[in-house]
C-alpha cells in the first residue's frame, strides 16, 4: 500500500511540466491526487516519475467573463463550491460538487483532475457535457481547444496526448434565471453515482425555449439526450414532457456490471431524467 | 537510489525540517518521521478517512497527499487539537461525554474532520453534522454517539 519508487518533479509553469512530460517516459501529472494517489499507493499505477501541478503557476481560479465561467484545470472542487460567481452564473455546479466525494476530498481533487481522469460515474465529466464545455490542453506545439463532445476517446481515456496538460475549461453559461436540476442515485452518500442526471432548461412564458439533458454512469461516457431536448423545445414545462424525456433516457444502451444490471441503469435513468427536469422547471426564473 | 527533498513545514505549530523520500504520504511521515502516532492509517486509498488531518486549516486525507507537497504548509492532526496546557478541545471532551468512540482507530479522523466542518458551520443540523463524517468510517459505534458529540460539541463552542 505504499507506492512504488518514482522520481518527483514539481513544475512551476505550465510550459515546464509539458517540456518534463516529453522528456521522461511513463511519467504521470499529479493534480489534486484523489484517484492517482490512491492509485499509486495499491500500485495500481506504477510510474516512473511524478510531476505535480499543485506549483504550477496560473492553473488555479475563476474568471467570470459575463457569458462563460474560464476555470483553471487546478481549481480545487471545493473552491468552485465556494465561488460566488460560479453560484450566480452556474448554480448547478456548486450542487452537483455536493455528490463528488467528500469534503475533505474536495479540498484537494480538482475538476481537472476528475476531467482527466474521466471516470463514467463522476459528476464533473456529466456536468461539462450538458454545457458543451471547452477544454483547452496545452501541448509542445502549443495550446488547443477541444469541445467536450470530443474530450472522452474511450473509457477513462480522455483526448489528451502524452505531453500534453489540460489547463483551462471554459463553461459557456447560461441566460439568468434559468432552471437546473442535479439529481443522482448511489448506494451511498459520495460514492461514484450509478447515474446521474444535469438538466439545465430555459424557459419562457411557461414554454421550454432550450434544454441541455446529460446523463453520466449509464454509459462508458457522459451521454447527452439530444433527442429529448430537441423534443422538448417549444412544450410547456411540465410533467408530460418530462416524463416522455425520461423514455428517452430509458434506451440508452446503458452498461451493466457486477452490482448493476443494464436494465436497472436504464429505469434509474429514466426516473433521473424527470427529477432533473422537475426540479429545473420549478427553478427558471419567472415561469412555469 | 531513493529520491529525496529536505523539507520544512509547521506541524501542531512547532516548526520541522526533514529529509523525504518524495513517495512517503503525508500521514506516513507524520506517525514514522515525527512520531505523531495520533493519526491513523485505515485503508491507504482515501476512504476510511481515519488519516485526516488539517494542512492550512482544511481537512485533507494525508494518505492521499506527499509529504514533500506539505513544504512549507501548516499542518494540525489530533495531537494538535487539545490546548497547550493539555484541556482538551470542546469536541474531544464532548466525545468523551457522548460516548463518541470505542476502539477510537476512526477518532482523530471524526476530531479533525468535524474540528474543520465546525469553523464553517457552527450550528449545524444533525443531518448536515452525518453528511460532514459520511466519508469517515467507524466500525464500532453506530455513528450515534459521534453525531450527538459533534452537536454537543458545536454547542459549547458558540456559547463560548
Ligand atoms: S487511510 Fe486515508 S482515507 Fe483511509
Ligand atoms: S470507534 Fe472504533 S472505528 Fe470508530
Amino acid at each position: 500500500m505504499k507506492p512504488a519508487p518514482f522520481t518527483y518533479h514539481d513544475p512551476t509553469s505550465a510550459a515546464e511540466a509539458v517540456a518534463l512530460l516529453g522528456a521522461h517516459e511513463d511519467a504521470k501529472l499529479l493534480a489534486g491526487g484523489q484517484s492517482l494517489m490512491p492509485m499509486l499507493n495499491m500500485r495500481f499505477v506504477v510510474a516512473d516519475h511524478v510531476i505535480d501541478l499543485n506549483g504550477v503557476e496560473g492553473l488555479a481560479g475563476i474568471n467570470n467573463t459575463g457569458d462563460a465561467l474560464e476555470i483553471g484545470a487546478m481549481t480545487r472542487q471545493r473552491d468552485l463550491m465556494r465561488d460566488p460567481a460560479v453560484a450566480a452564473k452556474a448554480p448547478i455546479m456548486p450542487e452537483a460538487l455536493e455528490w463528488v466525494g467528500h469534503f475533505q476530498t474536495r479540498n484537494r481533487g480538482t475538476i481537472g483532475g476528475s476531467l482527466c481522469h474521466l471516470d463514467p460515474a463522476a459528476e464533473l465529466p456529466c456536468l461539462m457535457a450538458a454545457y458543451d464545455a471547452v477544454l483547452t490542453v496545452e501541448g509542445p506545439d502549443g495550446a488547443r481547444e477541444v469541445p467536450f463532445t470530443e474530450w472522452p476517446l474511450a473509457y477513462m481515456i480522455p483526448n489528451l496526448g502524452p505531453d500534453e496538460l489540460l489547463t483551462k475549461v471554459t463553461v459557456p453559461t447560461w441566460a439568468g434565471g434559468h432552471g437546473y436540476g442535479f439529481s443522482e442515485f448511489a448506494r451511498r452518500h459520495g460514492d461514484f453515482a450509478i447515474v446521474a442526471v444535469a438538466a439545465l432548461l430555459e424557459i419562457d412564458g411557461g414554454n421550454i425555449s432550450r434544454a441541455a439533458i446529460s446523463v453520466g454512469g449509464a454509459d462508458v461516457k457522459p451521454i447527452r439526450l439530444e433527442e429529448a431536448e430537441s423534443a422538448l423545445a417549444g412544450q410547456a414545462a411540465g410533467p408530460d414532457a418530462f416524463k416522455a424525456a425520461g423514455e428517452v433516457a430509458r434506451q440508452i444502451d446503458a452498461m451493466s456490471d457486477t452490482y448493476v444490471t443494464s436494465a436497472y441503469r436504464q429505469r434509474l435513468a429514466a426516473t433521473l431524467v424527470e427529477r432533473a427536469l422537475d426540479k429545473a422547471a420549478q427553478r427558471a426564473g419567472g415561469s412555469a | 537510489m531513493a529520491d529525496t527533498r529536505d523539507i520544512e513545514l509547521t506541524v501542531n505549530g512547532e516548526s520541522r525540517s526533514a529529509t523525504v523520500e518524495t513517495r512517503t504520504s503525508l500521514g506516513d511521515f507524520l506517525r514514522q518521521a515525527l512520531g505523531l502516532t495520533g493519526t491513523h492509517l485505515g485503508c491507504e486509498h482515501g476512504v476510511c478517512g481515519a488519516c485526516t488531518v488539517l494542512v492550512d486549516g482544511e481537512a485533507v486525507r494525508s494518505c492521499l497527499m506527499l509529504a514533500v507537497q506539505a513544504k512549507g504548509r501548516e499542518v494540525t492532526t489530533v495531537e494538535g487539537l487539545s490546548n497547550p496546557d493539555g484541556t482538551l478541545h470542546p469536541l474531544q471532551d464532548a466525545f468523551w461525554r457522548n460516548h463518541g468512540l470505542q476502539c477510537g482507530f476512526c477518532t482523530p479522523g471524526m476530531l479533525t474532520s468535524l474540528a474543520a466542518f465546525l469553523e464553517e458551520n457552527p450550528d449545524p443540523s444533525e443531518r448536515e453534522v452525518r453528511e460532514a463524517i459520511s466519508g469517515n468510517i467507524c466500525r464500532c459505534t453506530g455513528y450515534q454517539g459521534i453525531v450527538d458529540a459533534a452537536l454537543d460539541a458545536a454547542k459549547t463552542m458558540r456559547e463560548g
